[in-house]
């Protein structure tokens, strides 16, 4: 059970909260208070769009404790369209079905649970976005 | 500051000890090296490891290791930096040795992979990851090799099979090193008929998790002039030790397809034992996908930015080329016991330096290299060894 620990990650998880350097103008997320590209302090909380683009990505068939149920599975690297990187599992496509530098739209999901009577971990994955004309249909 | 040198080598045979605990290879490794260097009381022991705590419920391992090992009273600890846990090891009983505090150490190795299976097993190796930002999402180690080496394809315009060079020749020098988990040849066609790991990482791109511990003694300068004995056998001095770090996450990088901590690491080890990448003999490097070989070439100098995969089909890296690679087999084939994996580069480095390499020597070597990887790249340590004859 780790009910805090993910309690105190809900504004990043759920809403894509990170913050942005006032020194340096960067966008930084996860938020980590210290600029990560010019060492200051950067405390500003950023509401990130939670659009941006396929960077690169995998499917994975050995899913670590957890995780088994969902295998096979697509984890992405996206590029937000503010600057970050952000690792995620991608949802709603055939997996290995995308490409890179594919449109994409932050949506929450289940990430994982705790067995029966665990916590259920919610948090972002991303989809094709809507306007996106790679967009399966049906 | 004191010149180090490695007195002593021992390791054990990598694959699934069903039978052996993990004190007990930590045991077999340690017996060896003292005996190589003919040593029974060293002065302090430091043990490499990454899961012991999750996999065996068993941390403390310094004392663990000592008191089983007859060492009892010895300062000992155990050290981690994921994957690079090993070479990690090996540095804190360089820099005991090196500032004159104790005159010999123990650097192990040591990793009980099978003492738990299954998916478990594969959510331990993710806590090398960050937790809260690429485990959370059902990200593991392969995975993130997998996002590396998709970019990378798609960025420098090549595919799966130009990397079948890397595991070719791992295999090779692996079918006469009895220490190796994998002796059997594999081909290039059967690399591009391998099973998906975490696509496009198959199964030969990856090296397997294992059992094994391996240790090296290492002594000060004063001490091994004190205590030669007869031989000629050459001594082997640590000519240079450096670590450096990136960013724990991936994504945190400027430039993911760059292993930055392997490049200041090795920059580092090259500055202080003052040569440069072209004068190296024997290269053991972090082979645990073909893709991170590809990326230490390069951080390390040996092949310019987005051509490091083209060694893997040119023949350089074969015990006879230019510029030989995983002599002894590699994390691919040799195995990967995580923890214990930057003391078998190094067993293996010194073994081509003494030239009891048997059917795997390289020629006449004088300078040997080992780099060791934490996660995807963000920790290297890399030592860099010297032969030195007799009477020099």
């Amino acid at each position: 059970m780790e009910i805090s620990r993910n309690w105190r990650l809900q504004k990043q998880r759920y809403g894509l909260v990170g913050e942005v350097c006032e020194h340096c103008g960067s966008k930084i997320f996860p938020p980590r208070d210290v600029c990560p590209a010019c060492a200051e302090e950067a405390k500003t909380l950023y509401q990130f769009s939670g659009k941006g683009e396929i960077y690169s990505y995998t499917t994975v068939y050995d899913a670590p404790d957890g995780y088994e149920e969902q295998a096979p599975y697509t984890v992405a690297i996206v590029k937000l369209e503010e600057g970050p990187l952000v690792t995620a599992q991608l949802t709603d496509v055939d997996n290995g079905k995308v490409e890179i530098g594919q449109q994409v739209e932050m949506v929450t999901r289940k990430l994982r649970e705790d067995g029966e009577r665990g916590v259920l971990v919610y948090g972002y994955k991303f989809r094709p976005s809507w306007s996106d004309e790679n967009l399966r249909v049906g | 500051m004191k010149d180090v040198y490695i007195i002593g080598l021992g390791q054990t045979e990598v694959g699934e000890h069903w039978e052996t605990s993990l004190r007990h290879l930590a045991w077999e490794a340690i017996d060896a090296a003292l005996k190589d260097a003919r040593l029974k009381q060293p002065d302090a022991l430091f043990v490499g490891n990454v899961l012991a705590g999750q996999l065996s419920k068993q941390e403390h391992l310094g004392v663990l290791v000592a008191d089983f090992c007859g060492l009892r009273g010895i300062e000992a600890a155990s050290v981690e930096a994921a994957g690079a846990s090993g070479g990690m090891a090996l540095r804190q009983a360089y820099l005991a040795v090196a500032s004159g505090m104790v005159n010999t150490a123990i650097a192990a190795g040591v990793e009980k992979f099978t003492d738990t299976v299954g998916s478990r097993a594969t959510a331990a190796l993710t806590s090398a990851t960050d937790s809260d930002w690429e485990a959370a999402q059902g990200a593991t180690p392969a995975a993130l090799a997998a996002l590396i080496m998709r970019r990378y394809m798609h960025e420098f315009d090549c595919a799966v099979a130009d990397f079948a060079g890397f595991s070719v020749n791992a295999h090779a020098n692996a079918k006469t090193n009895p220490y190796a988990m994998f002796r059997n040849t594999i081909t290039a066609e059967a690399f591009a008929k391998a099973p998906m790991v975490a696509d496009p990482v198959n199964m030969f791109d990856t090296a397997p998790d294992a059992d094994g511990a391996a240790a090296v003694i290492v002594a000060a300068d004063d001490f091994v002039w004190a205590h030669r004995d007869a031989s000629q056998r050459p001594m082997i001095r640590i000519a240079a030790s450096a670590v450096a770090t990136d960013s724990l996450a991936l994504h945190d990088r400027p430039d993911p397809l760059f292993f930055r901590a392997a490049n200041l690491s090795a920059g580092r080890a090259y500055k202080q034992a003052g040569i440069e990448p072209g004068d190296m003999n024997v290269l053991e490097l972090h082979d645990a996908y073909t893709v991170y070989a590809a990326l230490s070439l390069e951080a390390c100098g040996f092949a310019p930015r987005g051509l490091g995969w083209r060694m893997a089909g040119e023949g350089g890296i074969s015990l006879r080329g230019k510029m030989p690679l995983s002599t002894f087999g590699g994390l691919k084939a040799r195995g990967n016991p995580a923890g214990a994996t930057g003391i078998y580069q190094i067993v293996e480095a010194a073994l081509q330096l003494r030239g009891e390499a048997g059917a795997n020597q390289v020629a006449a070597p004088r300078w040997g290299m080992a780099q060791c990887l934490g996660g995807s790249g963000s920790t290297a340590v890399t030592h860099i060894l010297e032969r030195v004859g007799r009477d020099s």
